[in-house]
């Protein structure tokens, strides 16, 4: 642990934070708390957009072609008074999938959790590189305005699926659409920097500069999720990176990497998008994992199950994501014998998700539960994770994916994954927000949000199944066209009012967020009696996080640990003969 | 919720639903278990007064057990669904019927070989969305795009396949019963992607004399 002692003694031990002004604080700042929150802002200003999106798309599914409520104001050709066409049906789901992926759980996730998390939970003053972090949100907003531009564009913005398959992305004359399309490529190679720039701070930081006695496997398990979803961001964003610069190419240039009347193929861009897109689902839910396994533990009272199953499970995870890719390509015309091997290697990648849900259900068992929001959201993130794991052995299963590949069955497959992940974001935030703002949420707001938010998430997503089952297919504009369709439509109905009224179940969050920021009861140190490092900092910590950096003595679960009186045993806290030593210093 | 599966008319949808059903009661019983246990330690394990946790990091036998089960299982799974796939995808019986398809933005054309029974030469008969085939009798496509991704989509059969512009794909299905069935694009196409439908009419052998008959005198 010496080159990490010597890190920290090169850092100025107290950055005098009191002499920084307004702008070098709040708006150009190098904090990682404060780029955190920044992160933070902006994914919560993205979700609104891109869920006010989505029901717009379910008023259209259960009453196709019929005007929207309150957006008799947008003009045409985007919108008809109120009535949805279908060029801007497609932009909506294009841009619903792309604002949740991209500005929404990556943001919050990894931006604003990692930021803010890492230094704090291995005991270090801040990220190795500052300015890098700051040039990260920076350059991650810039891909946000430039993506929302798209909007204004003649043409309307991108309108060929969030996947942006070639030949439709690769040619104007296919979609309408012209710089839309272009726009959003150039946003995401622009995030796609942004991302680098994270990355590569991010495993610096928890390589180089983890507290004295943090040894790799005294890390929290939130930690390990975001050193490896680092890894994968730092391996796969290249390969989107090159994938989009040659569709910019064929775009504008002429070029034809993608169009086969010059020579290209179609199909290359899916093997290049989803070698990316497959890591990228897990670059998505590995840190809801993480938090989860946290937030589990604290409130359970008792050490998480099998921590190194954890950690090595989110190994294999990553590795096991490279090969996987196929499986989103079974039915596009690749060599069947390649969909048997990807088929096999989809089933291996069930095995490590399942040993998770195995241990956090061994985590409950025997614990002393108590029932916070937090706690709460992280169980309904498990059960969420139950259900999405389980559908996806359908889709695996090759002779089944060729009936059920674009239904409905897909869209509640990786709801149930990628939206369940917001049950693990405001987790976070319920369980970080006392820490970050200095403020506890109310927790009789935090219930009845999650009370809600669990149940209409449920009769959302879950009746998608029946769709599909059903044969209804993604990215369809009125699925009243087709006879086959007509007796599955109250179910449509069903799921747009559930949905509606999902939506409306977030103004208690909303509400909670903003009147705790200012009025919120004040937290304590370690409101939660956790055992990790934030804890043991001031709430929310000051610059430099520490007033002296502490020694690391056990693992971060602790819990009920028949050494000490209290059920929790921070992991800086020295007993016996660690306190001796520790004395005697 | 298997109810909701549309008609099967096809000689491998039974497989095809089979192993749907397999899977279905397997994931079935796992998110019982699973959220039988997690509602049962919720309300027993719940905080009280006076009880502390319990202090262990984990059992590996357990563990080892929760590992190798879930591995058997999903390796079954996939050696069950080697055959049908290879069955459906990889070899398509040899036919004297063959007709080929081609997606374009938003229209299925479909090509027939005409009296001479080949396809490629000048009896050939074009008609869009209707695609019309003998019952009990398997039928070869050759699959093409002239424009974007489509797929060819037919519920009923279990049928799903991408066209993909610059390719030719061979699909095959022999269809059980006579009846008229939805065939939609899978794949979004552009703007007309919703409602870019056609129709499969599977006739009896007589039917589709008679129909190729006035096709032929039409043209």
């Amino acid at each position: 642990m010496s080159e990490s002692i010597t890190a920290h003694a090169a850092h100025p031990v107290h950055a005098a934070h009191a002499e920084l002004g307004f702008w070098r604080t709040y708006v150009f700042s190098k904090d990682h708390k404060m780029i955190g929150r920044q992160f933070l802002f902006l994914g919560l200003v993205m979700l609104v957009l891109g869920g006010l999106m989505a029901m717009m798309m379910r008023w259209e599914l259960a009453w196709p072609e019929t005007p929207v409520p309150f957006t008799g104001w947008i003009s045409e050709p985007t919108m008809y008074e109120g009535v949805i066409p279908p060029q801007t049906y497609n932009m909506l789901f294009t841009m619903h999938a792309t604002l949740m992926i991209f500005f929404v759980v990556m943001p919050i996730m990894v931006g604003c959790f990692g930021n803010f998390l890492i230094p704090l939970m291995i005991g270090a003053r801040d990220m190795a590189f500052p300015t890098l972090n700051m040039l990260s949100f920076w350059v991650g907003l810039l891909a946000g305005v430039v993506m929302l531009a798209g909007f204004f564009v003649p043409g309307g913005h991108a309108a060929s699926g969030w996947t942006a398959y070639a030949t439709l992305s690769a040619k104007a004359a296919y979609t309408g659409v012209d710089w839309g399309q272009n726009l959003w490529i150039i946003s995401l190679i622009i995030l796609g920097i942004s991302s680098l720039m994270g990355s590569i701070n991010y495993i610096t930081t928890v390589v180089n500069m983890r507290a004295p006695g943090m040894t790799y496997f005294r890390l929290p398990l939130v930690i390990w999720s975001l050193f490896i979803t680092a890894i994968l961001l730092l391996l796969a964003l290249p390969v989107l990176t090159s994938a989009l610069a040659m569709l910019l190419f064929d775009r504008t240039l002429g070029t034809s990497f993608f169009l086969p009347e010059g020579g290209g193929q179609p199909l290359l861009w899916q093997h290049l998008f989803w070698f990316f897109g497959h890591p990228e689902v897990y670059i998505l839910v590995l840190p809801a994992m993480g938090v989860t396994s946290d937030i589990l533990s604290t409130f359970s009272r008792k050490p998480i199950f099998g921590y190194h199953a954890m950690a090595f499970s989110m190994i294999a995870i990553a590795f096991l994501s490279w090969v996987v890719w196929g499986h989103h390509m079974f039915v596009s015309g690749m060599n069947p014998l390649l969909g048997t091997a990807f088929m096999m290697s989809t089933m291996v990648i069930a095995v490590p998700s399942a040993i998770k849900t195995f241990n956090w259900l061994g985590t409950l068992w025997g614990g002393s539960i108590r029932f916070t929001s937090p706690m709460l959201f992280a169980l309904g993130f498990v059960s969420n994770f139950v259900i999405g794991g389980l559908s996806g052995i359908f889709m695996a299963s090759t002779p089944v994916d060729i009936f059920i590949h674009d239904t409905y069955y897909i869209v509640a497959h990786f709801h149930y994954v990628v939206a369940g992940i917001i049950f693990a974001l405001f987790a976070s935030i319920y369980y970080w927000f006392p820490k970050m703002f200095g403020r506890m949420m109310n927790e009789t707001l935090g219930k009845i949000h999650f009370v809600l938010t669990y149940i209409f998430f449920n009769l959302t997503f879950f009746p998608m199944h029946f769709l599909g089952v059903g044969g209804h297919m993604r990215r369809i504009y009125n699925p009243l066209q087709y006879e086959f369709l007509q007796d599955l439509q109250p179910i449509n109905v069903f799921i747009t009012v559930s949905a509606l009224i999902l939506g409306a179940s977030q103004i208690p969050f909303i509400v909670n967020f903003f009147w705790s920021l200012f009025a919120g009861k004040r937290a304590e140190r370690n409101p939660w009696q956790a055992n990790t490092l934030e804890w043991t900092a001031p709430s929310p910590p000051p610059h430099g996080n520490f007033a002296t950096i502490p020694t690391v003595y056990r693992g971060p679960y602790e819990y009920s640990s028949p050494e000490v009186a209290e059920d929790w045993l921070p992991q800086d806290r020295p007993l016996g003969r660690e306190a001796a030593v520790a004395r005697a210093h | 919720m298997l109810r909701w599966l549309p008609e099967d008319v096809s000689t491998y949808g039974r497989e095809i639903d089979y192993l749907f059903y397999v899977i279905y009661y397997i994931t079935g019983a796992a998110f019982i278990i699973v959220t039988f246990l997690m509602i049962v330690f919720l309300i027993v394990y719940r905080e009280r007064e006076g009880r502390r946790a319990t202090y262990t990091h984990g059992n590996t036998a357990l563990e080892i057990a929760w590992t190798v089960i879930p591995a058997v299982i999903l390796v079954v799974l996939s050696f069950m669904s080697v055959s049908t796939w290879s069955k459906v995808k990889a070899h398509a019986p040899e036919s004297d019927f063959e007709v080929q398809v081609t997606a374009k933005q938003f229209n299925w054309e479909i090509l027939y070989p005409g009296p001479d029974k080949k396809l490629g030469t000048q009896d050939d008969l074009m008609i869009e969305n209707d695609m019309h085939v003998p019952v009990n009798k398997v039928v070869r496509i050759i699959l093409k795009s002239k424009d974007v991704i489509h797929s060819f989509f037919l519920p009923n059969l279990r049928l799903k396949q991408d066209a993909v512009p610059g390719r030719e794909i061979l699909v095959w299905f022999e269809a059980t019963k006579p009846g008229k069935y939805e065939l939609p694009c899978a794949e979004l196409c552009g703007f007309g992607h919703s409602g870019m439908k056609g129709w499969l009419f599977v006739d009896t052998p007589e039917d589709y004399e008679k129909w190729l008959k006035e096709i032929s005198s039409k043209s």
